[in-house]
């Protein structure tokens, strides 16, 4: 009843790993349940609400749209691989707690990881582009607004610390 | 000095771990739990003729299934009614596995636990029920009509009729120079998490011990009902709320049927076992809000000022009554807001219908009192030809008058008294950020470019921090690290922040040094729950309560190891200190250790407070009256409820065309007390309008007349996306300190989505020119209307009936 099974190696957040499930797997339940990432999160398991976002060789896709043994050998970046390595927030996470962006914080990790690769495409976005941006995520919680404001600030940030980035890098003499 | 935390816009302490997927909501846990899935009822309305497993038997990985004949004991009985009032005369909860009979699409028939989710569905499927189907009672008009009936042994569909009044209201609508009536319908929405329910359950065989972790908004509530369903001294059960996803009234409810039936088959199986609900389960078993139609008559003078108020109001509880008549009597009572009208009468019918149970959603009864209210008093203002604000203002309980007793009884057993509010500088403030005074012209400009904009404004008065009580535990720990704890849980509203805040103030410590734990039975068991906007009100009293209690403590014990006088002695910076000579000083840890007399040392520190050190030879170590260690608990039980208020207003602009209804400005002015954190309110402010908008323009829940539900997924619900939110909401505050907590505070959680049905309303009314009296309203509806209305003139038209039929 539950079919074959299949094993399949997915790079999660730059880490090789190995799994076997059954072909109805979904990726959402795979990360979840098989891998043990649970910042991923599902709420409706339709396609709807974006919380089960994750980027997909950068792009973001609905793991609970998708089956796990379609995307193996791919990369996938979820809401886990998004600080860097020492545990800094990424720029778009630091936004979204000075822009108090979450409140129960069940909807942010498709929010954190569709801004992620949004900002990459667009990484000086006016309001309307941070509309743009979110337009296909649901939050029941913050009403939007401050999510809006965390897309504008986080873009800030971005510049913010690759300008820092450049700075440094000025500064130890590795840029003429 | 420390600066104050209270009032500050800290960012919030929860959001690190919550971005970095590091949450823990319920699913997230038990990854090796059995889960379990359940087989609802497909029928709005039937007898269940057999129940055949025997398909199911096959599927591998099967662990369990129950049908109602496998439950025994208290979980035989129907499911608690949790709010018993004596105006219910047909109180009928469902079983927690139906018995013989469904009476709503969505009904647990049956439970399957197997080794996870999907193997579960499998053996669900393979179930095969036999039914005799019955008619269904669909809609607040069947109900009322009832031809046929929701339970046989209620008749008429009523399970509950209750009036109140106060005065005379028929003979002053009667003497009354200017009378009204005013038919009103409001539809169905639901509070819709984006986490669903769910529930995890351990059993222990080894000390006969369950817990349990459940997305509840009440832990102590679920550990009384679990304890007494299995036949468990309470003390063998232990509740506690994970991350929870949003709740929003819904998940007050107390126990649903799987929160009982996964401990049942944890402790049957001796394996974990999990429920997670789906989201079209979401829809078709937890729970709905709203649904009531309305009649108003009303009487009032050439000022508009309301002789008389009499409402009648049929409101639609689903099948079943578990949480009594909280939503209508809120309703009920909520309706009158800022107002006095000179006398007043209501009686309402909750009535039974085949389709979802229908209990509180943030705002509870509220939105749906306030659009009556609301409606009738443009309706007052259009007859009398009058600006809408001018009638509000004439009808205001004034400063002066608090506290206002309206002689009636509210939602928590206690007499409708309000302790505060000034609404006339509400109002003024609100006029002002909408400008409110300029609006005939800016109106006037639109239409002449064919333009077609409204204005409207709807004002709330929300009973918010019931009782009956909350607590509050502080502890400061040796390290000097501070542990708090209330029983309330938490759904995303900041609680562990604003809590801090306050500890933060009256400790005279850093946030940094503070952890607070909500909703954890094993932490703090005496609680009542979240809801009604009573989180910051009762436990945040308490908790400030608890932490004076320890701050007495800790500078009596310091005066005696500093040998001064405790009224000498300061906190700053979690340093306890002599005032005018901060060398004398001792680290709030330090003060731990002293608290609690030891024999053993076990570290550095505690050599500090052994027996050959510490104590005056002629006291007992411990002193009467005196307890080890630096910690307190205290309690905050509210005389009554205190009230906030608030008035929001919308300018819509509606399309000629399409009838697309857009918003152009959203304006709201508060009062909530006291601010704790004005960044967490703000957050609460914007996701109620959202959800305000949502219900207003988007949101239904759409039964056939076979009781099926059309929409029961996020496809079809139209829950707004960012889209569909105004792109800013201008947000003024007021803060009139409530005078019955030790803080000022009024509760801020619900205030966003009140008055939402009510503004709308009035706005798109004032666009049109003629009256909207059935809410939610979506383009297609807008587009009905102007056709029926087409060759009147609308902009002269009032909103009801001029010459009552009575
Ligand atoms: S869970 Fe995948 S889109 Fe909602
Ligand atoms: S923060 Fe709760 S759903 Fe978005």
């Amino acid at each position: 009843m539950t079919g074959s099974w299949h094993e399949l190696t997915l790079i999660v957040n730059e880490v090789p790993l190995r799994t076997t499930v059954p072909a109805r797997r979904l990726l959402s339940d795979c990360l979840r349940h098989d891998l043990g990432l649970t910042g991923t999160h599902v709420g409706c398991e339709h396609g709807v609400c974006g919380a089960c976002t994750v980027l997909v060789d950068g792009v973001p896709m609905r793991s609970c749209l998708l089956l796990a043994v379609s995307v193996d050998g791919q990369a996938i970046t979820t809401v886990e691989g998004l600080a860097g390595p020492d545990g800094e927030l990424s720029a778009v996470q630091q936004a979204f707690q000075d822009c108090h962006g979450l409140q129960c914080g069940f909807c942010t990790p498709g929010f954190l990881t569709t801004i992620t690769a949004g900002l990459i495409g667009c990484p000086d976005p006016t309001a309307d582009d941070a509309r743009e941006m979110i337009g296909g995520n649901l939050c029941r919680c913050t009403g939007y607004l401050n999510i809006v404001a965390a897309v504008l600030r986080a873009a800030e940030l971005t510049r913010a610390r690759s300008g820092e980035v450049a700075d440094a890098a000025v500064d130890s003499g590795q840029v003429p | 000095m420390t600066s104050r935390m209270v009032g500050q816009p800290v960012n919030r302490v929860e959001d690190p771990r919550l971005l970095v997927g590091a949450g823990r909501f319920l699913d997230d846990l038990g990854q090796d739990a059995a889960e379990l899935a359940v087989l609802r009822s497909p029928h709005a309305h039937a007898r269940i003729t057999d129940i055949d497993v025997t398909a199911a038997l096959e599927v591998q990985g099967l662990l369990a299934i129950y049908t109602y004949e496998d439950l025994s004991g208290p979980l035989a009985d129907p499911l608690p009614l949790l709010i018993p009032h004596p105006a219910i005369c047909a109180g009928r909860t469902q079983y927690a596995l139906a018995r013989d009979e469904v009476n709503y699409v969505g009904e647990a028939i049956a439970v399957v636990v197997a080794e996870n989710r999907y193997l579960a569905e499998d053996a669900v499927e393979r179930i095969v029920v036999s039914y005799r189907p019955l008619p269904p009672v669909v809609g607040v008009q069947a109900a009322r009509a009832a031809e046929h009936l929701v339970h046989e042994d209620a008749p008429g569909n009523v399970a509950a009729h209750f009036v109140q009044e106060v005065g005379d209201a028929a003979a002053a609508i009667a003497a009354a120079p200017f009378r009204l009536e005013l038919e009103l319908a409001i539809e169905r929405s639901a509070s819709t998490p984006l986490e669903g329910r769910g529930v995890l359950a351990q059993w222990d065989s080894d000390s006969q011990r369950l817990r349990m972790w459940t997305s509840t908004q009440t832990s102590t509530g679920v550990r009384a009902a679990v304890a007494a369903k299995l036949g468990l001294d309470l003390g063998r059960v232990e509740v506690i709320t994970p991350d929870v996803g949003g709740g929003f009234g819904v998940k007050i409810v107390h126990p649903w049927p799987e929160e009982v039936l996964v401990p049942m088959a944890a402790r049957a199986l001796g394996r974990p076992v999990k429920f997670t609900e789906d989201r079209r389960e979401h829809f078709i078993s937890a729970a709905h809000e709203r649904g009531q139609l309305q009649h108003i008559e009303v009487g009032f003078d050439a000022t508009g000022r309301i002789l008389g108020l009499s409402v009648r109001f049929w409101h639609d509880n689903g099948a079943y009554l578990p949480y009594g008549l909280i939503v209508p009597i809120i309703t009920s009572t909520q309706l009158l807001g800022p107002y006095k009208p000179g006398a007043y009468r209501v009686e309402f019918d909750s009535l039974y219908t085949n389709t979802v149970i229908v209990t509180p959603y943030r705002g509870a009864g509220r939105p749906q009192g306030v659009y009556a209210m609301e409606r009738t008093l443009d309706a007052i203002a259009g007859e009398l030809g009058l600006d809408r604000s001018v009638v509000r203002a004439t009808n205001f309980i004034q400063p002066s008058e608090m506290p206002y007793d309206h002689g009636l009884i509210f939602q928590d057993g206690r007499p409708l008294v309000y302790d505060s509010g000034d609404f006339p500088a509400s109002l003024a403030k609100l006029k002002a950020l909408v400008g409110w005074d300029d609006w005939p012209a800016y109106q006037a400009a639109a239409r002449a470019q064919g333009r077609q904009v409204g204005l409207g404004l709807a004002c709330y008065v929300e009973g918010t921090g019931v009782g009956p009580y909350e607590g509050g535990h502080v502890q400061i720990e040796t390290s000097g690290r501070i542990k708090v704890a209330t029983g309330l849980t938490s759904q995303g509203q900041g609680h562990q922040t604003a809590f801090a805040q306050i500890v933060a103030d009256e400790l005279g410590v850093s946030m940094d040094d503070i952890e607070v734990v909500t909703g954890d039975t094993r932490r703090f068991p005496y609680a009542v729950g979240t809801f009604a906007s009573r989180a910051a009100v009762t436990s945040g009293s308490a908790i400030a309560l608890a932490a004076r209690m320890v701050r007495r403590k800790i500078l009596k014990v310091a005066a005696d190891a500093l040998e001064a006088d405790p009224e000498d002695l300061e906190i700053v910076e979690g340093m306890v200190r002599v005032k005018g000579a901060p060398g004398v000083a001792m680290a709030l840890g330090t003060v731990a250790v002293l608290s609690n007399p030891l024999r053993y040392a076990f570290d550095e520190a505690s050599k500090a407070a052994t027996q050959f050190v510490v104590g005056d030879s002629d006291l007992p170590p411990v002193n009467e009256d005196d307890e080890p260690g630096l910690e307190g608990r205290d309690y905050y039980s509210p005389l009554r409820s205190t009230f906030a208020n608030g008035m929001h207003a919308v300018i819509v602009e509606t399309d000629p065309e399409t009838a697309e209804i857009k918003i152009l400005r959203y304006c709201v002015v508060h009062d909530c007390g006291t601010l704790i954190n004005p960044l967490i309110v703000e957050g609460q402010v914007h996701g109620g309008v959202a959800q305000g908008v949502g219900g207003a323009l988007y949101e239904r829940l759409v039964y056939d007349d076979a009781g099926q539900l059309q929409n029961a997924s996020f496809m079809d619900f139209l829950m707004p996306y960012v889209s569909e939110v105004p792109e800013s909401i201008e947000i003024d505050h007021l803060e009139t300190p409530s005078p019955l907590n030790p803080l000022g505070i009024k509760g801020a959680g619900e205030a966003g989505v009140i008055p939402s049905a009510a503004v709308f309303a009035s706005a798109i009314s004032d666009a049109e020119g003629f009256a909207i009296t059935a809410m939610p309203i979506s383009p297609s509806d807008l587009f009905e209307l102007r056709r029926r209305h087409a060759g009147t003139d609308r902009h002269n038209e009032s909103i009801a009936k001029k010459e009552p039929t009575r």
